[in-house]
């Protein structure tokens, strides 16, 4: 798929395209906008995408924004506007025409079963999106560190995640990481 | 996704179906979506939660959590799915568009005047240090998500389940595999391969 010249054309193909096998959510399709946002189309570089991510971590909304801020990088404004809308209307027809069709079939086996089937196959996504990203941040042993605090941080106990955002935020401003 | 995201964990408080309020209108849809939206920072999930059936009470929990699970195993960012069937369950495809554009608008705007400064002021030294500290944390976070989730399937001993995570996580993470291709063959194999276990061993 070359659509050459036209940006937005690409960004609406790319990301509608993806959003269809965004199985297990926004977190999940990383790797994939990682993969081709820095390798296959030379938007940015790695480190921008980790800027990007951490951005939209930073800011409120649902996390599958980061296409705004990819799409934003690539077209400007119109391109935030195509990227988040091609991401996120498919998905959300699919999800309507499914839910009308299944209010009748709630009894069915086959959710439970797709349901298992499909999360360790989200959850090895989410892990593959740690992977790339901290392969992004993490070129400093500090750094290492922090995201490894981070981690036990917030699968041990139940602090608000801001507070580590803000702890690496001020690591950062003083240089260590 | 939140850092509570496996649907099956979703705590649920006992609400009886007399409970439920009456239904929103499209502008109080939007405003609830959108306050939903602007309050859930790392993930609107649980604010979704709070907002639909503690505050609101437009749904009961099992309501909720059964249509959280559908959106879940549906492709595409699943808070927004959500949306989208909740707000057409309660008031049509309308209902669906308000609240959809109430969890969607808000925090575009505020991720495209982000992205904006940061496209002009990226560059300046000091902020790039805040940026890669932050980034360093955010990740920690997500891999804690990572972690959360695993915890069910080891704590069941799920082989094949944790197999599965194992050979995704390899052929995406180290091997760069693109998604569509790893999913094409992980999606039917994994779904054979539960079906034929429950066969084996009905629980």
């Amino acid at each position: 798929m070359n659509f050459g010249a036209n940006p937005v054309a690409t960004l609406i193909v790319t990301f509608g395209l993806m959003s269809l096998f965004a199985v297990g959510g926004a977190n999940a399709a990383i790797p994939e906008m990682h993969r081709i946002a820095v390798d296959v189309r030379h938007w940015m570089t790695d480190k921008q995408f980790a800027d990007i991510y951490a951005i939209s971590q930073l800011s409120p909304g649902p996390n599958v924004l980061i296409v705004t801020l990819i799409g934003y990088t690539v077209a400007w404004v119109a391109g935030a506007l195509a990227a988040t809308l091609a991401m996120c209307v498919p998905t959300a027809v699919l999800a309507y025409y499914v839910s009308r069709l299944l209010t009748r079939t709630s009894q069915s086996r086959w959710p439970a079963i797709i349901q298992a089937a499909l999360v360790p196959l989200s959850i090895g996504l989410m892990g593959a999106s740690g992977l790339i990203l901290a392969q992004a941040t993490d070129r400093s042993l500090i750094a290492a560190l922090v995201t490894s605090g981070a981690a036990l941080l917030a699968f041990a106990t139940r602090l608000n995640p801001f507070w580590m955002l803000l702890a690496g935020g001020i690591l950062g401003f003083a240089g260590l990481v | 996704m939140s850092p509570d995201s496996p649907p099956a964990a979703v705590p649920a408080p006992d609400l009886s179906p007399s409970a439920v309020q009456s239904p929103p209108g499209l502008l109080e849809l939007f405003v609830a979506f959108a306050k939903m939206s602007l309050a859930g920072f790392g993930g609107v999930l649980v604010w979704a939660r709070r907002g639909i059936v503690d505050q609101h009470r437009w749904m009961t929990a099992d309501q909720f959590n059964e249509t959280f699970a559908l959106c879940h195993f549906l492709p595409g960012p699943n808070i927004v799915n959500l949306a989208m069937v909740f707000g057409s369950r309660i008031r049509g495809i309308a209902g669906g568009i308000a609240a959809f554009a109430g969890l969607l608008v808000p925090p575009m705007a505020i991720m495209t005047i982000l992205a904006a400064l940061y496209a002009r002021y990226g560059e300046i030294d000091a902020l790039r240090r805040i940026l890669a500290g932050v980034s360093c944390a955010a990740v920690g976070l997500l891999i804690a998500v990572v972690l959360r989730m695993m915890m069910p399937l080891i704590k069941q001993r799920d082989v094949v389940g944790v197999v599965v995570l194992a050979a995704v996580f390899i052929a995406i993470g180290v091997m760069r595999l693109p998604l569509q291709a790893v999913l094409l063959v992980a999606i039917p194999l994994s779904i054979a391969i539960t079906i034929f276990m429950r066969r084996r061993s009905p629980a």
